[in-house]
């Protein structure tokens, strides 16, 4: 008995050295610049006016939260998150059924629609505002004009739609490869049986495969919130916000105020709100995984 | 009956062809374009042209294409054997020597994953500023090493736990010390494990656009910042940014797609699997 006590605590102690170097470098990343965001928010602190510091007390955030930009900015963020998982999810949703079927050389197409994934989103923004949507030398103007249509200059007519169609580009196949993998476990002969029984593909796809990828689903929600909600360099590259403020996000306002600004305080302020958006959704997240971690 | 279903075997395969080519057409046509002279990038568009070299040869002599290159391999490369050689003890007590806390742990370090990185952009910052880290690679791997951590952990954690325990068991009876079982056994047995853990980090680092548009400016700037710099409206340089992207990708595409399944597994912290 006493033995077993014991080995138990040299195992922990074992355990705990192991895991010392990662939990600590973890923690400090985590608890510094969140200790410092906070403190910050309730300063006064422009690194451009050196001798104006001091408590500022809730004034950054009711300055923040007066600010229409600090709305239009959380609208935009919706807009974007919104559209980008609705296109994403429903798109890669279908696009997973489809590349399910058995047909030609389907091991390569689908090596090719996950693609976009991989590539670094300063390029995939480039790519698209250049060669695809430029006004008058892209690919999506010659293609109007084969129609006898008008260019669409997408920039300046659609800020917001042309940075919602990069992202989309971007994540549906990561919707897609996440729900193509969820799919490899779906019982064939469930929906063989349900095939017998007289189902249709259209209720074999809402009564077997919807209900199966439910939780796949959910997950990809959930990481795509994350991300998406600081979607940052695609934006920097294409509009800078602009213009106006039709492209700024709550990531792309915060960045205005500390690195253009150099307004420490309140974009300390703006953090302390995006932190707190990406909570909720990540408590979320973190109770689905642990549920999954006990089976 | 036969010929109805060859019928809808070939509108199958021409449709999810046609969403393919769709799909992949930026890609392609990106790759098309680095073949291009500045002049054909921007004519109109067209699928029939003599390929040349030359942008290619100009992203480098002009730009120094290499120096950006170098500093993406040795900050993702970095980072990776940084948080491998932290997240493999830890993982591996967590999976051969779990506590009470083990669990609560691993949940807790993927909570730091959701941290948004622009809540923290203006400590980490200036802390960097005054530490001299700014536009220096150190700086870079490190936040890099951090950011990856936990999913490294993680994915670690669960391919070690398919291991089975009878094994480091049998090593441990016959007196191998912590360090040997890890590195004689534990890490040959799970290579493939730790190879494709190591693969994702690498890929994440590399695609990486946040930290790297703000902690560097040009001596440690990595592709990713590179690229941007084609944005600035002066100089519409359609070719150039064609080839220094593709060779900007083709690396991390070709370990995308030799990744994918396990790369599920990560990104998902085995929700998905």
């Amino acid at each position: 008995m006493a033995t077993r006590a014991s080995g138990r605590t040299v195992g922990g102690l074992r355990s705990l050295s192991l895991q010392a170097p990662a939990v600590t470098l973890l923690l400090i990343w985590m608890l510094v610049p969140l200790g410092m965001t906070l403190w910050f928010s309730f300063q006064r602190y422009n690194l451009l006016m050196p001798g104006m510091g001091g408590f500022a007390g809730l004034e950054n955030y009711r300055y923040l939260l007066t600010d229409p930009a600090l709305w239009s900015s959380m609208g935009t963020t919706l807009i974007l998150v919104g559209s980008v998982l609705a296109i994403s999810v429903i798109g890669g949703t279908l696009l997973a059924v489809l590349y399910q079927q058995d047909f030609f050389g389907r091991g390569v197409a689908r090596v090719l629609a996950i693609s976009p994934f991989f590539i670094m989103p300063t390029v995939s923004a480039l790519v698209w505002k250049n060669m695809m949507m430029h006004p008058s030398n892209g690919v999506l103007a010659w293609f109007n004009g084969l129609f006898g249509l008008p260019a669409i200059d997408w920039f300046s007519s659609y800020p917001l739609l042309s940075i919602i169609i990069i992202v989309s580009w971007q994540w549906l196949p990561f919707a897609l490869l996440i729900l193509l993998t969820a799919m490899q476990s779906l019982d064939d002969d469930q929906v063989e049986a349900a095939r017998m029984d007289g189902a249709g593909p259209v209720a074999i796809f809402f009564f077997i495969t919807l209900p199966h990828l439910k939780r796949a689903i959910s997950v990809v929600i959930m990481i795509q919130m994350i991300f998406l909600l600081t979607i940052f360099a695609e934006i920097f590259v294409t509009t800078s916000g602009g213009p106006g403020l039709a492209t700024t996000n709550l990531a792309y306002l915060i960045y205005i105020r500390a690195l253009l600004e150099f307004d420490v305080g309140g974009a300390s302020a703006g953090g302390v709100i995006a932190i707190i958006l990406a909570n909720i959704v990540a408590i979320f997240l973190v109770r689905m995984v642990a549920k999954n971690l006990e089976d | 009956m036969n010929n109805a279903s060859t019928q809808r075997r070939v509108g199958l395969a021409i449709l999810a062809w046609t969403i393919t080519c769709l799909i992949f057409f930026p890609i392609f046509w990106m790759i098309l374009t680095g073949f291009k002279t500045e002049a054909q990038a921007v004519a109109s568009p067209t699928l029939f042209f003599t390929p040349t070299l030359e942008s290619y040869v100009e992203v480098q002599g002009r730009a120094d294409y290499f120096k950006f290159a170098w500093n993406s391999v040795y900050v993702s490369v970095g980072s990776t054997l940084l948080a491998l050689l932290i997240g493999i003890p830890a993982a591996y007590s967590m999976a051969f020597l779990p506590t009470k806390r083990t669990k609560g742990t691993l949940l807790w370090m993927l909570s730091t994953k959701m941290l948004p990185p622009v809540g923290v952009l203006v400590p980490i910052y200036l802390i960097f500023r005054d530490l001299g880290l700014l536009d220096t690679r150190t700086g870079l791997t490190f936040v890099y090493t951090l950011m990856n951590l936990p999913i490294v952990v993680w994915m670690l954690y669960t391919f070690f736990k398919d291991l089975p325990k009878d094994i480091l068991e049998a090593s441990r009876m016959d007196g191998a010390s912590t360090l040997q079982e890890v590195l004689l056994l534990l890490i040959p047995l799970t290579l493939p494990g730790i190879a494709s853990t190591g693969l994702l980090s690498v890929i994440l680092s590399w695609n990486e656009a946040f930290w790297s548009l703000n902690l560097t400016s040009s001596s440690a700037a990595p592709l990713t910042a590179y690229i941007a710099s084609f944005s600035s409206p002066e100089g519409l340089f359609w070719a150039k940014l064609s080839a220094a992207s593709t060779m900007a990708i083709a690396p991390i595409l070709i370990f995308g797609w030799l990744t994918q399944k396990q790369m599920v597994r990560g990104l998902t912290f085995g929700a998905v699997k």
